[in-house]
This record gives C-alpha cells, sequence and structure tokens, in this order.
C-alpha cells in the first residue's frame, strides 16, 4: 500500500454535480466549459469556498474543442473561486473523473496541496464537429500559401463528400468499433445474457430512483437549467419493458445490448472537494472517506485476445496485492455502468482472476450509470462523491472500491474507506 | 416583464402614466434606505422632563437640538389673520419626542405642540419616534388610558406625514435603559426602517446573558457570527442573505432542492454557504446543525435563524383540499416548531447560541386575514402565537424570539396578483407603495443585533402602515 507522508491522508469532503441529461435535450445549449462552472459553483456554495482559494482544481473532458485546452481553468475563472485558484485538465476517456481524484489525492499525501477540487464533464451535445482530414490539410495549406494562385490550388481536387462536417462518433481508432459494437464483441465471448443485462438495468433504475426520493442527492446535486433530477433515469421502467427493446448493438439472433440495457450519450459535470485530512479538520469540514489507494491498467484488445473494456480485470488484482484486501472485504463496490454487460463481465472476470464472487447486493446499491446516464470524465466523481457519503453513512473503516471502463482498453479501480 | 396586463402596458408608458397622476395615482415618494440617517437635525423634545431618549440617542453619538413648540408665545399670524405655529427654518431629519413620564390627558398637549411645527417640518423619508412608557408599566386608569392614546397620536401622525416619512411608537417597559432601547432607535432613525410605519415597538430590559460583547460593531453587527435563513433562494429570503452578509453574518442559505441553482448563486453572492434542505423533512434540525459544524467547526453555534420558507396555495375555504391546507400549515409552521426545537437543544452541536435569536415571518394575511388564504392566514398568525409562546418560555435563556409581518411587498409571489388588486394593495398604506424584499430584511436583521435583547415575542409588521388589520 502506498504510504501516506507524514501520516497526511487525503479525504473525500463532498461533492456536487449537476443533474445528467440525454444528449441533445435540455443543456444542449450549454458548453462543456457552462456546464463544468455550474458544477463548480454548486460545489462552492455547499462548502461556502466563495472568494477563496483551492490549491487545485483537477478536471478534464473526453468530447473537447481545441478552445478548450485550459478547460478547467477558465471554468475556475468563470467561477465565484478566488481567481488565485490554480487548475489542470486531465484526461483518460472515462477514467478521467476517478484519475482526477488519484491525482489530487496524490498531491495531498505528498505534501503539495491541502485542499483541492477533482471531476470532471462531458457534452456529448457540445460535441466538436471537424472537417475531413483532406479539406483540414487543403485549409492548412491554403494558410502557407503565399500568392492567390497557390491559395487556389490547395483546394483542387478536393470533392463534395470531402466538404461535409465529420460529426463525432465513439469509436476506438484502431479497430473502428464503436463502443457498443466493441462490447457486443465481448457479451458474446462471455456468454452475458439479456436477462441478467435487463436485470441489472432495472436494479440500476430502482436503487436510483429510491435515492433521488429518500433525498440521498439533496447534497450531492446541484439544479441547472430548470433541471432538477438526472433526465435518463426511469423509475416506472420494468423487467418487461425493457425486455421489449429491439438490439442496437451487435447482429443477428445472439444480440442482446439494447438502449435500455446500455448507457446513453449524456451531459453532465461532477466534482468532489479533496482534503488533507487534518486540513479538513482545522476547516471545520467534514470527512467523509479517505482515497486508500487506486490503480490502473490497460488490455491488449487491438489484437482481439483481450477486451475493450475489461480492463479492470487486469487492475484490481493488482491493487488487492498490494492493499492485501479481498473482494469480500469491500461493504459497497461502485462498478461502472458502461453497459450492463460490461459490469457482468468485469464480475465474471474477476472470478475467473480468483478473487470471488461479489455479493450482488452491494453492487451499485444507489443506482449507476444505466439509470444516471454517462457523461464520459464526469463518472468518476459522481461515484466518488456518492460512494464516500454512503462510507460516511456506515462508518468508520468501511471500505468501498470503485471500478471505471475507459476507452483505449484501459481501467481504473480505487478504494475508499469511510471515516 | 411578460405577461402584464394590457392596463398595466398602458400605464407603464408616459401618456398612462401623466393621466393616472392626474386622476390622483401620484408618484408614491422615493424613501430613504440602507444604514442612512436623516441629513437634517434631530429634534429631541420631552413632555415631563423624562431622560430616556436623551440617553439612548448619547449611546448613539447623536444629539438632539430642542424642538420648536406650538405653544401661544411662539404662534405668529398670517396675512389673513390666522394664527400659524412657529416654523422651521431648516428641515428636521428626525423628530424625538421623549413621552416617558406622561400620565394624565393634560400632558397629551405638550405632545401635540411639539408635533405640530414638525408635521410640515419634516425633510423626506423623515422620522417621528415617540418614546413613552408601556401600559404595563404604569399605573391608574387615567395613566393606562393616556399610554393608549400615545397609539393614537402616533398612528394618525403616521398617516399625515408625507414624503417618505414615517412615524412610530417605542413604549419601555420598567426597567429600560438606554442600552435596551438603543439598537431600536438607529433602526428606526435610519434609512434601514424605510418601510416600518404607525407600528408601536415594545422594548424591555434585556434578559441576564443577552448583551453584545466587546467586539461589538453597531456597524457590522453580525460580524463572526453564523445565521441560517431558510427560503433564501429568491425574494425576500435573498434580500434577508445580503442583508445579514452587509451586517457582518456569514450565511448558511437554505432552500429546497429544487431551488438549488438560485440559492447556491445567492450563497455565492454573499460568501455564504447553501444547504439544500425540504424544510419539512423530520431530520431538517439537525441537518441544519450538521452543516453549521460540517462548515464551520464543531465548536461553532448558530447565532440566528430566520424562518422566512413559505409557500401559499390559495384557493376560497369553499374549494380548500385537505392537501393544500396541510402543505402550507407544514412548510409555514409545522417545520419552523420542529426545527426550533433541535437547535434550541444546548446538547446538540450546531444548534442556537446562547445569547441567539429565532426570527419567523407572520403576515397581514395572519393578523386581518385574507380572502381565499384561509390557510396561509391560518399558518402565519399561527407564527404570530408561536414568537409570542416562545419568548414566554424562554424567559430564562437568552434567545429572543420575533417576527415580523410584511404587508406588500415587490417579490415574484406579488407579482403574481392581477396589476389593478396589486396596485390597490401597493397604495393602500401611508407611503403609497409596495415596500421591498430589502424593508423586510432589515426589519429582521435588526432584530437579529446582538444589541436588540430587548425586543422579544414581538410581530413587528413592515407594511408602510397597511390598512389591513392596522
Amino acid at each position: 500500500m502506498v504510504s501516506d507522508r507524514d501520516g497526511r491522508q487525503a479525504v473525500i469532503v463532498g461533492g456536487n454535480r449537476t443533474p445528467f441529461v440525454k444528449a441533445g435535450t435540455t443543456f444542449a445549449e450549454a458548453s462543456t466549459q457552462d456546464l463544468l462552472t455550474a458544477a463548480l459553483d454548486g460545489l462552492v456554495a455547499r462548502f461556502g469556498l466563495a472568494g477563496r482559494t483551492v490549491d487545485e482544481v483537477a478536471a478534464g473532458a473526453v468530447l473537447k474543442h481545441s478552445r478548450d485546452f485550459n478547460l478547467t481553468r477558465e471554468a475556475v475563472l468563470g467561477s465565484a473561486l478566488s481567481p488565485h485558484t490554480p487548475a489542470v485538465d486531465l484526461q483518460q476517456a472515462c477514467g478521467t473523473g476517478l484519475e482526477t481524484v488519484v491525482y489530487v489525492a496524490n498531491k495531498i499525501r505528498l505534501g503539495q496541496a491541502d485542499t483541492a477540487i477533482a471531476g470532471g464533464v462531458d457534452s456529448a451535445s457540445d460535441a466538436p464537429i471537424v472537417v475531413t482530414e483532406r479539406l483540414r490539410r487543403a485549409l492548412l495549406a491554403a494558410r502557407r500559401a503565399r500568392t492567390p494562385v497557390q491559395r487556389a490550388m490547395a483546394f483542387v481536387g478536393l470533392g463534395p463528400a470531402d466538404l461535409a462536417p465529420v460529426p463525432p462518433a465513439v469509436a476506438e481508432a484502431r479497430t473502428g468499433l464503436s463502443m457498443g459494437e466493441s462490447q457486443a464483441l465481448t457479451t458474446t465471448r462471455w456468454a452475458i445474457t439479456r436477462e441478467a443485462q435487463d436485470e441489472l438495468a432495472l436494479a440500476s433504475h430502482r436503487n436510483l430512483a429510491a435515492a433521488w426520493d429518500r433525498g440521498f442527492f439533496d447534497d450531492l446535486v446541484t439544479p441547472y437549467l430548470g433541471v432538477t433530477r438526472d433526465g435518463t433515469l426511469r423509475p416506472d421502467t420494468s423487467a418487461e419493458r425493457l425486455a421489449a427493446l429491439a438490439p442496437v448493438f451487435g447482429r443477428g439472433p445472439g444480440a442482446t445490448m439494447t438502449a435500455g440495457n446500455s448507457t446513453p450519450l449524456t451531459d453532465g459535470a461532477a466534482l468532489v472537494l479533496v482534503a488533507e485530512r487534518s486540513r479538513a479538520a482545522e476547516l471545520g469540514w467534514p470527512a467523509l472517506a479517505r482515497v486508500v489507494d487506486a490503480q490502473v491498467a490497460a488490455s491488449d484488445y487491438v489484437t482481439g485476445r483481450e477486451d475493450l473494456l475489461l480492463a479492470p480485470v487486469r487492475a484490481l488484482p493488482v491493487l488487492l496485492e498490494r492493499t492485501g484486501l479481498t473482494l469480500g472485504d469491500f461493504d459497497l463496490v461502485e462498478v461502472h455502468e458502461a453497459f450492463a454487460a460490461t459490469v457482468l463481465a468485469t464480475l465474471e472476470g474477476w472470478r475467473r482472476e480468483g478473487l470471488g464472487d461479489l455479493d450482488r447486493a452491494r453492487l451499485n446499491v444507489n443506482g449507476s450509470s444505466l439509470a444516471a446516464g454517462h457523461p464520459f470524465a464526469a463518472t468518476g466523481a459522481r461515484i466518488v462523491a456518492s460512494l464516500a457519503k454512503m462510507l460516511a453513512e456506515r462508518g468508520t473503516g468501511s471500505l468501498g472500491l470503485v471500478s471505471i471502463c475507459a476507452a483505449g482498453g484501459q481501467g481504473v479501480v480505487a478504494i475508499l474507506e469511510g471515516m | 416583464m411578460a405577461g402584464r396586463s394590457f392596463l398595466e402596458r398602458i400605464y407603464a408608458t408616459s401618456v398612462g402614466h401623466g393621466l393616472a397622476r392626474r386622476a390622483g395615482l401620484a408618484d408614491p415618494p422615493v424613501l430613504l434606505r440602507g444604514r442612512v440617517r436623516p441629513a437634517g437635525p434631530i429634534g429631541l423634545g420631552t413632555v415631563t422632563g423624562g431622560v430616556l431618549a436623551e440617553r439612548t440617542l448619547d449611546v448613539l453619538g447623536l444629539v438632539g437640538t430642542g424642538p420648536l413648540r406650538d405653544e401661544p408665545d411662539q404662534q405668529t399670524r398670517d396675512a389673513d389673520g390666522r394664527v400659524r405655529p412657529p416654523a422651521y427654518h431648516a428641515r428636521l431629519g428626525a423628530l424625538v419626542i421623549d413621552a416617558t413620564g406622561v400620565r394624565t390627558i393634560a400632558d397629551l398637549e405638550p405632545v401635540r405642540a411639539t408635533l405640530r411645527p414638525a408635521m410640515r417640518g419634516m425633510e423626506k423619508s423623515g422620522r417621528v419616534i415617540v418614546v413613552a412608557d408601556d401600559a404595563s408599566a404604569v399605573e391608574g386608569l387615567e395613566a393606562r388610558a393616556v399610554a393608549q392614546a400615545l397609539d393614537g397620536i402616533v398612528r394618525t401622525v403616521g398617516k399625515e406625514l408625507r414624503g417618505g416619512s414615517t412615524a412610530n411608537l417605542v413604549t419601555c417597559g420598567a426597567g429600560v435603559g438606554p442600552e435596551d432601547l438603543a439598537s431600536t432607535l438607529s433602526f428606526l432613525l435610519d434609512g434601514r426602517s424605510a418601510f416600518v410605519d404607525g407600528q408601536v415597538i415594545r422594548v424591555r430590559p434585556r434578559k441576564a446573558g443577552d448583551s453584545p460583547d466587546d467586539a461589538y460593531d453597531p456597524a457590522r453587527p453580525l460580524s463572526g457570527r453564523v445565521v441560517a435563513v431558510t427560503g433564501a433562494a429568491r425574494g425576500i429570503g435573498a434580500a434577508i442573505a445580503h442583508t445579514m452578509s452587509r451586517d457582518g453574518a456569514t450565511v448558511i442559505c437554505v432552500d429546497v432542492p429544487q431551488a438549488g441553482e438560485s440559492l447556491a448563486r445567492v450563497a455565492n453572492t454573499v460568501g455564504g454557504s447553501a444547504l439544500q434542505l425540504d424544510i419539512t423533512v423530520p431530520d431538517a434540525g439537525r441537518r441544519i446543525a450538521a452543516h453549521v459544524v460540517g462548515r464551520h467547526g464543531i465548536d461553532t453555534r448558530l447565532w440566528a435563524i430566520v424562518h422566512n420558507a413559505g409557500i401559499t396555495r390559495d384557493r376560497l375555504l369553499a374549494n380548500l383540499d385537505e392537501s393544500r391546507w396541510s402543505q402550507v400549515l407544514r412548510v409555514n409552521l409545522a417545520a419552523q416548531i420542529a426545527i426550533n426545537a433541535v437547535l434550541l437543544d444546548p446538547a446538540i452541536p450546531g444548534g442556537l447560541a446562547e445569547p441567539g435569536r429565532i426570527v419567523g415571518i407572520a403576515s397581514t394575511s395572519g393578523v386581518a386575514g385574507n380572502r381565499g388564504q384561509a390557510n396561509y392566514a391560518a399558518s402565519k398568525a399561527g407564527v404570530m402565537g408561536l414568537v409570542r409562546a416562545m419568548s414566554e418560555q424562554l424567559r430564562d435563556r437568552p434567545v429572543t424570539a420575533n417576527a415580523v409581518a410584511p404587508g406588500f411587498i415587490e417579490t415574484d409571489m406579488t407579482a403574481a396578483i392581477p396589476f389593478v388588486q396589486r396596485e390597490v394593495f401597493r397604495r393602500s398604506n401611508s407611503l403609497s407603495q409596495g415596500g421591498r424584499p430589502v424593508d423586510v430584511a432589515e426589519t429582521i436583521a435588526w432584530l437579529c443585533d446582538p444589541a436588540s435583547g430587548g425586543i422579544d415575542g414581538q410581530v413587528v409588521r413592515v407594511c408602510g402602515q397597511n390598512l389591513v388589520g392596522a
């Protein structure tokens, strides 16, 4: 286990996020920066940080305009925080949010920061639209041109098809497969049934709806643009309704992945406030949970030997080995629901790695991405904030595990301990 | 503004406005607001030689000048031979009459004589303040009757004064000293009391342990103190947060989770914190207390709780179902009873400090009843009963419980009232206009002042001397 320098511990103080909504709906006009700023201002308000300096804000987005090269710092400047608050952009696809927590926690433990904010944002509505590669090269050549003739020559050879904008796609660069298509391969390979996927999706909606109804998110979510609850949540969904949906990924009779057991493209932002334990006490802040340790791993998915979204299967054994913990030690386990089948394959992978069977009563007890939605870089902070609160309710020493799969065949796992 | 009626749009044009003016709807006076004193001198008159008002002004660092008196040797005759009272050359900023010791009907004549020259001698937003003995502190039939007579005089002065000037009566219980009275006199002299008119404010000696500490700064009386305001996301609640922040307080802004976006904006603007909380949940009091210690440390206690959150679900009784009935009573009354019980428990970290302050929001609807508001009037009259009962219950603890009763205040809630009805409400008071949320907020901030321990168990109307229920 990573030892803390001079006994320094990084604790989760609390969190804030916007409600998550399906892309192209209520937040369609909000930019990525707007969303991140809103989440930041909500966190600032919750903890009375207006005008105060936080040692560092780390956040990121997966879908990002080139103009947003300093996204997080710009969000800080647009927020109520002191302009003396520095910020950094980090990015590891869907692992972004959790990696920012690991980053600031490590800085805090090393003594490089006492207070920090970590998280992420994504807006599939505000995705950059680019021109074709041939047009892009032509435009760059035209800019280098010295004469009108040279400038005109740069565009020679372009056809009508080259002038169409290229919309964003969540596709892997090396396989050309979309996330859903990649997962469909995994789903088939691991023989994950439609019923098991729908069952997991239903539990996600029911658990999230119950959490909203009992006020669990009162101090975790700040409404945005009039939206007060997660837009993708279907409190009234049922096994029958989910079973009636047609498959959208995979082919033929074996296709089992539907819009009901896959996450939709989502807009939203989430952040957590992290502090050194004794500094939090000095400031009068609560310490919900301690960041114990984390591990990232990557899979060999390009060759097809391994699965795109199952890198957590490689990461967790390393983390458990280092911390001396077993899967059974965790009171609560949060496995990001990119697709229901991803979660089920991950659990099966852990079992095959000899980590044992996970008690499903401990899994995603307040719902996860299938119900809440999945704004890529925001998911990590959503999970960490909720898990930290759940662990604090359970009491000192309770253990929580977070597992997040990411594009590029990567995966991050982390351990929190209730304070 | 969207949703304006045809009539309202015409009224907003210069032609329509001119017509309205000729029809008698004069532009209302612009009121002096904020921590600003009247510009002119303060006339200080006494009736029977009482010195309480003089000493109180002294505490505030103010000196009164002798006012004119309408006595035969001071009177003059005009060109038509009519007797005229003496006239002020420079307009008075305020007139303070010390009527302590007034016991007989004959004692009232000097009050008249002092008031008469001032009625046309006040500057705009001038102040008339009469300080008298409370009826409970005097004995004898005539003395008790005369104490009440002052009430009638001051209320009439309020109605006759023009230019945004106000008149208020401060009655003092037995044993009241200048220190008990100072914050109240200061408030009534200031622009802070712009919309408090024609009211009687009762001052009692402060309870043991309810005095400001050495660090007390009258200009920022709430410095270093944490206060909580419910319903803080907008309107009057947001104004309370702003005003208390100006007075130095760190404000915990509470509102329902659904209002979180504007709540965060208010909290960040005032440098406070936001607590998204439905005040009707069973653990609301504990969650407020937990927020206090979770933001300000385990040893911090709440200086004041302002129960501003309120809802209306208007229906004539003939159409009023049990759901609309209970919702209003739960939010406007039951919630604060439950929250107070928790915050007053000394064993709960983050509860109310001692000394400390509790303020509720009543309404002129609670005073007078209002068509279509049986539920609301019940809840708001209930708040008045509650603070009176609490002040009795807290007899031995240095915590005061008071309420303010706003009249017509310009908010989103009153903007929904149809235009003509709204304009009538606006003008049916001595200042011929609606109040602003800040007027209510200033009154609450005064009640929460560490030096306001002498005000307890009272309901102070912020209504511009509205005719309703007066």
